[in-house]
């Protein structure tokens, strides 16, 4: 049993979201999920495998190899009554569809001034790590989160993953969901519950410390978690922000944490120039945190260059433990 | 296929309701009334109006950024629309789409489209959930000689012959992508052919003839209802007026738009109407009176009509 009583069972970063998705096609005759080798195949990287059976060929459909049409289908069915859920194999191919997303999903609700509704959710497979090179490991989420009308949620565990993205799936809102490939067999305890439903817009602070706040997101929660937990045996205490959903920003749990400890560093994968990191770096300075500043903000992120294929160089395009154990003592002028 | 009489009038009002419309839209741009730009359909009546018409109420339509006649087709509230171009908060949009942007979903109408192919993909979604709701409805997806080269043309075609939806695509084909001439951007000279490599059914028809567009759509919209997948209809037409307000037909020659001028889509639909005496004189007169009266009503709602509050200015970015 989990805390308040509740039923706990294990899984996986896929299992978690292939549970959303299912218990929301369940619940939800609307829901319906298209994408490429969904189907029998169970995706690209496995996720869906078993719903095709569950839910038949009407609800999860196999598309042709065309990103435009795949968001702008969904864009279609997602103003006509559909919620439907498009699988973009890998974040790269967004770019494909960029079209649907940002100049027709995006806008449709306020352009047509508050007279329809857009509830899709695109998933998008992102992030570097698994040796796929350039075109198959970016971390575009400051793409969307630079577009009104768009929401961008980018969940660390399978917990967080399921909770969010049932209610991605149920807002009405298009929501680029964004899944770091490399989580998805990360296992975690999440509660046996039908109802997990995490609202977008809400932080989580996965570990509290009074000394320095870590804001971050995605793959990068878990490096955080480990190095803050070296680091506190030597007695810094590291408080680990994970915004979960970066539209909406919960800038209010961010700005109240770094009030308290004096000190942050955000991190993310993406590459630095024009990352989200940034913009999360630029709230804290204009807010009342400022005041309470004792360092300056300090950002860490992915080198800005394409994603190399050589293990080696792709690793070391990514934070490592040690750069965030560094920057941790930069900003305690250790 | 015989065409009641009381659709044939109607056809004929919102025609001539297009032509006045886009007339007094382009009277106030010229002046400078109104800001931003739009693009006018003038010539293109019978294409976009008998196109929407030959629809059942509850079917849909995705429009283009040319798109005042195919919405008028499709049954329209003159005054809510002209609001809308005058950027009131009346209008369809509240005054945040304009021209290029007029929309009345819960009507059937997903909005005409500022982006060239922008409309494919939605209209293949919106089928989509005709399909899967089983509703019985079809989608009239309209787009232009230019959008048939974008990417989008294809994946959507493609798509929708597939999963056998209920859209019909159709090409607006006006000789002209802005200023380039079809010969320089495809080498065909009939879009319709393209159907062939989505193994789907294409027609050409006559965009200047009313009578011909209804029936051409009409029986299209039958084949797709009956979920045999999507076709292609090119509609042969032309427009009269510039691209955009910007535009100086430095790219046409002025005896070409005087030899279309003489295919006027509505004198035609006139002359066939009294030829076969469906309507009389005193008939015809009769709606085109009261057509530029319901414009002139449009206007005087217009203006009458308030500027969105600034505080809206925020409010539905989502919902």
């Amino acid at each position: 049993m989990g805390r308040g009583g509740k039923r706990m069972k294990e899984m996986t970063y896929a299992e978690a979201i292939r549970e959303a998705m299912s218990e929301e096609m369940r619940r939800d005759e609307d829901v319906i999920f298209i994408g490429q080798d969904i189907g029998l195949y169970g995706g690209a990287f496995g996720v869906s495998v078993g719903m095709f059976e569950e839910f038949g060929e009407e609800r999860v459909r196999d598309t042709p190899i065309s990103e435009a049409v795949i968001a702008g289908a969904a864009t279609g069915a997602a103003v006509t009554g559909l919620r439907p859920i498009a699988e973009i194999m890998f974040m790269d191919f967004t770019t494909i569809a960029m079209d649907a997303i940002v100049n027709q999903a995006a806008k449709i609700r306020y352009m047509f001034g508050g007279k329809a509704r857009v509830p899709m959710v695109l998933r998008c497979p992102a992030g570097s790590g698994t040796g796929a090179a350039a075109q198959h490991s970016q971390s575009l989420e400051a793409w969307f989160c630079h577009v009104p009308g768009l929401k961008v949620v980018a969940p660390s565990t399978p917990a967080d993953a399921k909770g969010l993205l049932k209610a991605a799936i149920r807002d009405d809102n298009p929501v680029i969901f964004v899944e770091q490939k490399l989580l998805y067999k990360k296992k975690c305890r999440i509660p046996d519950d039908e109802d997990l439903i995490i609202p977008l817009g809400k932080a989580d602070i996965k570990r509290e410390g009074g000394d320095v706040t870590i804001v971050t997101y995605g793959r990068m929660v878990e490096k955080v978690l480990n190095v803050a937990q070296e680091v506190a045996k030597e007695g810094i205490n590291v408080e680990v922000v994970d915004p979960r959903t970066l539209v909406p920003l919960d800038k209010e749990t961010i700005i109240n944490s770094v009030i308290k400890t004096g000190r942050v560093i955000v991190i993310n994968e993406a590459v630095k120039t024009g990352g989200y990191a940034g913009e999360i770096a630029a709230i804290i300075t204009e807010s009342e945190a400022f005041d309470y500043l004792d360092a300056p903000v300090l950002r860490l992120a992915g080198k800005d260059v394409p994603i190399p294929y050589n293990p080696e160089l792709e690793k070391a395009v990514i934070p490592s433990e040690g750069d965030i154990k560094e920057a941790i003592y930069r900003v305690m002028n250790r | 296929m015989k065409i009641e009489k009381g659709t044939l009038l109607e056809m004929y009002k919102r025609m001539n309701e297009a032509r006045v419309f886009e007339e007094k839209v382009s009277y106030f741009f010229a002046r400078g009334m109104v800001h931003g730009t739009t693009h006018l359909s003038i010539g293109e009546e019978a294409s976009g109006v008998a196109a929407s018409m030959a629809l059942n109420e509850e079917d849909l339509i995705a429009a283009t950024h040319r798109g005042h006649s195919q919405v008028i087709g499709k049954g329209i509230d003159l005054n809510r629309m002209m609001a809308e171009l005058l950027g009131k908060v009346t209008g369809y949009c509240k005054g945040k789409g304009g021209s290029m942007h007029i929309a009345d979903v819960d009507a059937g109408n997903l909005g005409a489209n500022g982006v060239v192919g922008g409309g494919h993909g939605i209209a293949v979604g919106a089928a989509l959930t005709q399909q899967i709701k089983k509703s019985g409805r079809v989608v009239l997806c309209f787009f232009g000689d230019g959008a048939a080269n974008e990417g989008s043309f294809h994946e959507a075609l493609n798509l929708a012959s597939v999963w056998k939806l209920p859209v019909i695509f159709y090409c607006e084909n006006n000789l002209y992508g802005m200023s380039t001439p079809i010969s320089k951007h495809m080498n065909i000279e009939d879009i319709a052919k393209r159907s062939s490599s989505y193994g789907i059914p294409g027609y050409i028809v006559d965009g200047n003839d009313a009578i011909a567009v209804y029936q051409r759509v009409k029986e299209g919209a039958e084949y797709v209802r009956k979920g045999k997948g999507p076709i292609l209809i090119e509609s042969k037409t032309y427009r009269w007026v510039g691209h955009s307000k910007s535009d100086a037909n430095v790219y046409r020659t002025k005896e070409e738009i005087e030899e279309w001028k003489k295919k006027c889509p509505i004198k035609r639909l006139k002359k066939y109407l009294l030829e076969k005496k469906v309507l009389r004189e005193d008939e015809i007169e009769a709606i085109e009176k009261k057509v530029i009266y319901d414009i002139e009503a449009s206007v005087e709602f217009a203006n009458n009509s308030e500027n969105p509050p600034i505080e809206s200015l925020l409010e539905d970015v989502y919902g």
